[in-house]
């Protein structure tokens, strides 16, 4: 086990590494960080300490107080509730003696619930120390208890056990991409600036983060800023039912990480992040033997395929546990070691991002989609899609359907088209685009995926006739509420005061106080929050209440009722009462 | 040549360039509601209570720079209601008991919501556990009063240069922490004279053995509130 000494040597003593050390010298430390070793580290960095505190306190899979040796996070995202992970919750708790939200006295064991761990696919997943688990029901989970009840190291647990399934249903130009490392990249060095600009224009690629902003205006922009530009990959795929980054990582790596090389040239960078979030930390070595062998390649590193001057290199940072960086700017916080709080803008991230260096971030598809038009031409790209939405879109595709996992679309698809594909032909509601997207009602399926109609950033959550969608706009609240990063007033306590609504409602003692509370705060969080999260939280209930008044109406009682129960307050005195 | 200008409410504002909005009202008398802004330091834009419609946007009046042109709209029904519902957030989200704070009268929080019209939490309490930090020999730390405006560990860290205040959590769970391992107040290099330990706009940091020294009706917004203070008048 490696000294905080030695772990901050590894690091350079660099404080804009502060998250990666923490997330190091955590590890080593028996999965939390006790007080001594906090100062340690800020000693070490020169940091005041509350600030490393801070930071530490900021993310989830960062832990001030002790957790078990084996940490056990169940997925709460909705599809994989409704696949049952409250049961495989509870089966945990009875079955290794630990209650949720606590560790087993023995310190052996800790149980919680975690934000979507992107194998919505194949649900209920859970987290074991980082470590990603998928469909943990009957003999896997069998297997799981007795891994740690035999103290075995996650790592050498049975490979069937730790396996993730690649989860590709079907494929369009980017899945079925044979492309031989380089080979865009060399394209690309044959066009001169102009072809290159020219190509991106034509190609009108945008964004697949979710705003859909033009790559080729937010790339010039970057490069005719002063100072050494910065390129990012935003890995940080965050947004509850949404996979798709998972899949293109573990089986198109190379694609990402060529389009990123084909954006440093374009921008003139030397810098390169991927920002992979902490769920994904099974996919870390793959990506770094990925980019130790680009560099072996003369594909990163100095002199790119011998151009001189072309100089590129990536680093791999992990994220712990922190929705909000997905925010471009929470997120190259982030990369600098802080608190993942999102920027004031303007200035942008485009101008100043990284450092105050002019700084691309795009989405991981986007990269893929990059090296894909360079590869393949303009009109191969273009061929495919609609006038605003060129080429393909990959849908991370869960919940009530047949057959979950990704699917590459053209843009332009119909909702409907999707559900047949994918077997949810009976949904009552699908969720496009996440908690923070649009929750579609059937009457609204033959719209289109495209930024013209439905703009979709890759989640599918179908929900079918059975399900109750306000048990998915209570969690998609509870969702908001937990990510929310706390910095404005109005999404910190907002977020909160939405959840109770909603559970009040769900509790069959919501009125239309509840729902004039509701529609109040959504006004005042879109009007007033510092950032998108914020903005966007009421998305997790504002359809539902606008779509399914029906189902809305069932819900309500007739007149207000107090948010406690009178009888159950008095109840808990009695006992302490009769204890005494 | 005439300064540029923007309208606010109609009425013209003259700015300097790189002003924001807030310092270019404040230097015309006018006044824009806000908590966690304050003259000395850079915007800091977290309580919201200063959004204002910008050309028919909101934006936070403190972060965002006037240009010539701009029409911005802040006496509207609808910001009222707003703002109204934010300092009710502050309200509820931690334990503000203002007939027992020695903050009391000279509190930016509770003189802005009495100019709010504030007179209800409007919210169910959070009722926070909080415990008050009194380790230090001059100073004494009440928690259950923040409203996390961060003026404290801006004023330690940019002016005293000692960094002794910061936050940790998130979310709901966001709260202030000090710089020591003890977690303790005493432990750090935090000093009565400290900046930090005059900046709190609510009554977190407090001068022990000086509470309830002034008299009600000369205490410091009874002679005069943040509004007074813009407006450069006298209450009536």
């Amino acid at each position: 086990m490696r000294t905080v000494s030695e772990l901050l040597d590894a690091h350079q003593r660099d404080p804009t590494r502060l998250l990666q050390l923490l997330r190091d010298v955590q590890a080593a430390s028996g999965q939390w960080l006790p007080p001594r070793v906090l100062t340690e580290v800020a000693n070490g960095l020169g940091l005041p300490r509350a600030h490393v505190e801070g930071v530490a306190g900021f993310y989830a899979f960062l832990h001030l107080e002790p957790v078990g040796r084996f940490r056990v996070l169940v997925s709460d995202n909705i599809t994989d509730v409704f696949a049952g992970s409250h049961d495989t919750l509870r089966a945990f708790s009875e079955r290794l003696h630990v209650e949720p939200g606590h560790v087993r006295t023995d310190g052996v064991v800790s149980l919680d619930r975690t934000s979507c761990t992107g194998l919505c696919d194949q649900p209920p997943a859970i987290l074991v120390n980082g470590r990603a688990i998928s469909r943990v029901v009957g003999e896997r989970l069998d297997a799981v208890v007795a891994c740690i009840e035999a103290g075995t190291p996650v790592d050498r647990w049975p490979e069937a056990l730790l396996h993730v399934d690649e989860g590709i249903r079907q494929r369009g130009p980017v899945l079925s991409s044979r492309l031989a490392p380089g080979a865009a990249l060399r394209r690309v060095l044959e066009q001169g600036h102009d072809a290159r600009t020219k190509t991106l224009e034509a190609a009108r690629l945008r964004g697949r983060g979710g705003a859909g902003f033009p790559v080729v205006t937010k790339w010039e922009t970057c490069r005719t800023a002063p100072g050494d530009s910065v390129v990012v990959c935003n890995a940080d795929e965050g947004e509850p039912g949404t996979f798709k980054d998972r899949v293109l990582l573990a089986t198109c790596a190379d694609l990402v990480v060529e389009g990123m090389t084909v954006a440093a040239h374009c921008t003139q960078a030397t810098t390169g992040f991927i920002y992979l979030r902490g769920e994904y930390t099974f996919l870390e070595g793959h990506l770094r033997g990925v980019l130790e062998r680009r560099r072996r390649e003369g594909l990163l590193g100095q002199g790119i395929l011998g151009e001189r001057g072309f100089d590129f290199d990536i680093d791999l940072h992990l994220g712990a546990g922190a929705y909000v960086c997905g925010e471009e700017t929470a997120l190259i916080e982030s990369l600098e070691g802080k608190r993942g709080v999102p920027r004031h803008r303007p200035p942008f991230p485009v101008t100043n991002g990284y450092l105050g260096r002019p700084t691309i971030v795009n989405n991981v598809e986007t990269y893929a989609d990059v090296a894909v038009v360079f590869a393949n031409g303009v009109e191969a790209w273009s061929a495919l899609g609609t006038e605003k939405s060129t080429g393909s879109k990959l849908l991370s595709v869960a919940g009530d359907v047949e057959r979950p996992g990704v699917y590459e679309v053209p843009w332009g698809v119909t909702l409907r088209d999707v559900l047949a594909l994918a077997g949810g032909v009976d949904a009552r509601a699908v969720q496009v685009s996440g908690p923070s997207g649009e929750l579609v009602a059937p009457f609204e399926f033959d719209r289109r995926l495209c930024f013209e109609d439905l703009a979709c950033a890759g989640a599918i959550a179908v929900f079918g006739p059975r399900r109750d969608l306000l048990e998915v706009a209570l969690n998609f609240a509870r969702f908001f509420a937990h990510e929310s990063c706390g910095f404005c007033t109005p999404c910190r306590v907002g977020t909160h005061v939405a959840a109770r609504s909603l559970s009040k409602l769900q509790q069959g003692r919501g009125s239309s106080v509840e729902l004039t509370e509701l529609e109040t705060l959504a006004h005042l969080l879109r009007d007033t929050s510092h950032c998108g999260l914020g903005v966007m939280a009421p998305n997790a209930y504002r359809h539902w209440l606008r779509k399914f008044p029906e189902d809305v109406r069932r819900r309500l009682s007739a007149s207000f009722e107090p948010s406690f129960d009178v009888e159950a307050a008095l109840m808990n005195g009695r006992h302490e009462g009769a204890r005494r | 040549m005439s300064r540029p200008r923007f309208t606010l409410d109609g009425v013209p504002v003259e700015f300097d360039e790189g002003q924001t909005l807030i310092e270019a009202a404040r230097a015309a008398h006018t006044y824009i509601p806000f908590l966690c802004a304050h003259p000395d330091f850079p915007a800091h834009g977290s309580c919201r209570v200063c959004t204002v419609l910008v050309n028919g946007r909101p934006m936070a009046a403190c972060t965002t720079r006037a240009a010539a042109g701009l029409t911005v709209e802040s006496q509207t029904p609808s910001l009222h209601a707003d703002r109204q519902a934010l300092v009710q957030m502050l309200l509820v989200e931690g334990n503000h008991f203002c007939p027992g704070c020695e903050k009391s009268g000279g509190c930016t929080l509770q003189t802005l919501g009495t100019d709010l019209g504030v007179t209800s939490a409007g919210f169910a309490h959070e009722s926070p556990q909080r415990p008050v930090d009194a380790s230090h020999p001059d100073l004494l730390l009440d928690f259950n009063r923040c409203i996390l405006c961060e003026l404290c560990v801006r004023a330690s860290a940019d002016v005293d240069h000692k960094h002794v205040f910061a936050l940790s959590g998130r979310g709901l769970h966001k709260h202030l922490i000090v710089n020591a391992e003890s977690g303790r107040l005493a432990d750090t290099g935090m000093s009565v004279d400290d900046v930090a330990a005059r900046v709190c706009p609510v009554g977190v940091i407090l001068k022990k053995r000086v509470g309830f020294s002034t008299p009600i009706g000369q205490r410091p917004h009874d002679v005069a509130p943040p509004r007074t203070q813009v407006e450069g008048k006298e209450e009536p």
